[in-house]
């Protein structure tokens, strides 16, 4: 079987149907090879006071746009996240608020 | 049909053991290096209502898929069938009746040249099974009428197949039953 | 050669593919009785439970859940089986679609059983036919030991690298699946050893290296994949004949995905699949002892359809018949008829073909009717003139 079965897509240019990965399996962690940021409308606020980095948010979030950095919630995503406000409906502790706007995200340290 | 092939259509009750003793007839012939075929007619099955099962045995692998219209032999575990079931239909005119049957049953021939063998299983079965289980019998009866298949083979498959899931009593007095028919059958 | 001794034993239908598959001892099986193939089901549940196998048994709610779970497993890297029958096999529709789409070597055992309403419990082949589109290869079987190969050699099909794609093995309800015939058996170890060891494409479960499985394509990319998937089915046949050769040289049985009978100066055949395939070869016998030079066709393969194999089987009979159990309302012909005379036009192929749609619901389909279409078509032959197209054998009022 060739390796090349399961990629990525080539962005730059179109794939012919025989350049389509096998079974339109793609190597991605998920939906990050869409840039889904500029969808945003509203967008989330952490209170790092109140974050306990149980990372229930990196489960839910549909667009793997939750930052974890050695463990530890570490912001948004500015191109990925979409502002669908899942993870403030699911944060456990009521740590993440949405605000009105596309907002300026912090990516994290 | 061809002559190289053997048609058996059994007619029972439910809850006698119709298909099983289709199924076994049909195994049976396993140890002879015949091919077979058994299959039950695929109708509503339920307690007492009148079933019917077919065996095919051939000694080439058989074709055939589909019910049996003229059978070479009709088995009837029931005698209270005879008068419900037209059991004769469609048997060759040279073809063979084994009935389970205390008496001499009621005229099987219609002016034919068919045999009709007869054999009280109900009594054969509840001397050696201590219950009314004619299919085992009846297979013994059968196997004498055709003559297709020998005794012996019938009794090796038996041990093989139900060793497993009956205790060696039960199978001693199954073959038992099965070798009392075999030679208590007779022709009528 | 000499042959080794094979175990010879007595199985129904559904029990010789109970027993393939306890051989093949697959990774995890998902599945929700039915009749007819609830046999099926129960004797491989009772290997589960006696340790005679390694497998997981998923119990679901329904088939659609059953498929769901086969889909699931099989891209995390599982060798999956599953089987159903009619009302299953329509309930994992949507499915379907996605296990061809996705890759997923799945193995699915169908019992061919009518479609509601009116209910119907018995045989015809309007299930799997409904299913003929949804990408999957699709392989019939005439008797109980072409049950038990089809199965075996189904998983190598689906498996092999450049086929990638799951597999139904067809078998009629009632006629096979309850009927006992005498079969080889394999060994375990020539089954194992036959189909070796799954090497999955996809692990969902490889943390390490993670991957999207089921993302949704825009319309720049969807048309692309679809023909892939489609171009990929039509290649498989060439592996379906692979299989089946290597099959053939290690134990002596191989089918083809056609099987022409007494076809070499045959002027009419009839071209079938399933059960009835065994039927008509015997009325065939009997035409070639009455000196009337008549043959059949088998269709093994279904999906993908072996066109040139069909057409050059047909190319020099004067009449033909497509004999099948299911019915396309609406459509210009059945199924299969459709089938065999597109195989014929893309060879170029000129034959007279008329079809016969029999057996619906589990009426029985016994040689004389099959005589009647010899009849009918020795007519065409002798005349030049076909007639009405579309028969309807043994339906009442209908003439």
């Amino acid at each position: 079987m060739k390796d090349d079965s399961i990629r990525k897509l080539d962005k730059a240019k179109l794939p012919a149907w025989d350049e389509i990965p096998l079974g339109w399996a793609l190597l991605s962690e998920g939906s990050d090879d869409f840039k889904t940021g500029g969808w945003r409308s509203q967008h989330p606020v952490l209170d790092p006071e109140k974050c306990t980095s149980c990372l229930f948010c990196w489960i839910y979030c549909p667009d793997s746009a939750i930052r974890v950095k050695d463990g530890k919630m570490a912001g948004f995503d500015e191109s990925l996240c979409k502002g669908c406000g899942i993870c403030s409906t699911e944060c456990p502790q009521g740590a993440i608020k949405m605000a009105e706007g596309a907002g300026a995200l912090k990516e994290g340290e | 049909m061809s002559n190289k092939m053997l048609e058996i259509r059994w007619h029972g009750r439910g809850g006698q053991g119709v298909v099983l003793a289709s199924r076994f007839m049909a195994s049976s012939a396993i140890r002879e290096n015949l091919y077979f075929q058994a299959f039950p007619f695929f109708g509503p099955e339920r307690l007492g209502a009148p079933v019917v099962a077919f065996t095919r045995i051939s000694n080439e692998p058989i074709n055939l898929h589909c019910a049996i219209e003229e059978p070479d032999v009709v088995v009837v575990l029931d005698p209270s069938l005879l008068g419900v079931v037209k059991v004769t239909q469609n048997l060759k005119a040279s073809g063979t009746s084994v009935v389970n049957h205390a008496g001499i049953p009621q005229d099987l021939k219609n002016g034919t040249q068919r045999r009709v063998f007869a054999v009280d299983a109900d009594r054969i079965s509840r001397e050696e099974l201590g219950r009314v289980m004619p299919n085992t019998p009846m297979v013994g009866a059968l196997v004498k009428a055709v003559g297709l298949i020998g005794l012996e083979s019938v009794f090796s498959e038996f041990e093989e197949q139900f060793s497993q899931r009956f205790k060696p009593e039960l199978i001693r007095q199954n073959l038992n039953a099965i070798r009392r028919a075999y030679e208590e059958v007779r022709e009528v | 050669m000499k042959l080794l001794t094979r175990k010879v034993v007595g199985l129904t239908g559904d029990g010789a593919a109970a027993e393939a598959m306890r051989q093949i001892d697959p990774d995890v099986v998902a599945a929700y009785p039915i009749t007819p193939q609830t046999e099926i089901v129960e004797k491989f549940a009772e290997y589960v439970a006696g340790g005679l196998v390694n497998t997981e048994f998923i119990c679901v709610e329904s088939e659609h859940s059953a498929i769901s779970a086969c889909c699931g497993s099989s891209a995390a890297g599982a060798r999956t089986v599953t089987a159903t029958s009619s009302q299953g096999l329509a309930l994992m529709h949507e499915m379907l679609y996605i296990a061809a789409a996705n890759r997923l070597p799945i193995v699915m055992i169908n019992v061919n059983r009518a479609l509601s309403a009116p209910l119907n419990i018995h045989n015809d082949q309007s299930d799997t036919f409904g299913s003929r589109d949804a990408g999957w290869i699709q392989l019939y079987c005439e008797n109980v030991q072409e049950v038990y190969d089809t199965t075996i050699q189904g998983i190598r099909i689906a498996e092999h690298p450049e086929v990638q794609l799951p597999v139904m093995v067809c078998l009629d309800g009632f006629i096979l699946s309850h009927s006992m015939e005498r079969l080889e058996l394999l060994s375990d170890a020539e089954v194992k050893d036959f189909i070796g060891a799954f090497r999955p494409r996809t692990n969902l479960l490889d943390f390490d290296k993670p991957i999207t499985l089921g993302a949704a394509a825009m319309p720049e990319y969807y048309f692309e994949h679809r023909f892939a998937q489609s171009y990929a089915l039509d290649r498989a046949l060439e592996r379906v004949v692979a299989v089946d050769q290597e099959f053939g040289a290690k134990f002596a049985r191989s089918y083809g995905v056609v099987e022409a009978y007494r076809m070499d100066d045959a002027e009419l055949a009839v071209v079938t699949l399933g059960s009835l395939a065994g039927t008509t070869k015997f009325v065939v016998d009997r035409f070639r002892e009455e000196g009337v030079k008549a043959g059949s066709l088998k269709i093994k393969l279904f999906r993908p359809f072996p066109i040139e194999a069909v057409a050059a089987a047909l190319k020099n009979v004067k009449a033909a018949a497509v004999l099948e159990k299911a019915i396309s309302p609406g459509a210009p012909g059945p199924a299969l008829f459709s089938d065999v005379l597109g195989a014929l036009y893309h060879q170029g192929v000129k034959a007279s073909l008329i079809s016969y749609v029999a057996g619906l619901g589990g009426r029985d389909v016994p040689p004389k009717s099959i005589t009647r279409i010899y009849n009918h078509l020795q007519q065409i032959a002798e005349t030049g003139r076909i007639g009405r197209i579309l028969n309807y054998l043994d339906l009442r009022g209908w003439q």
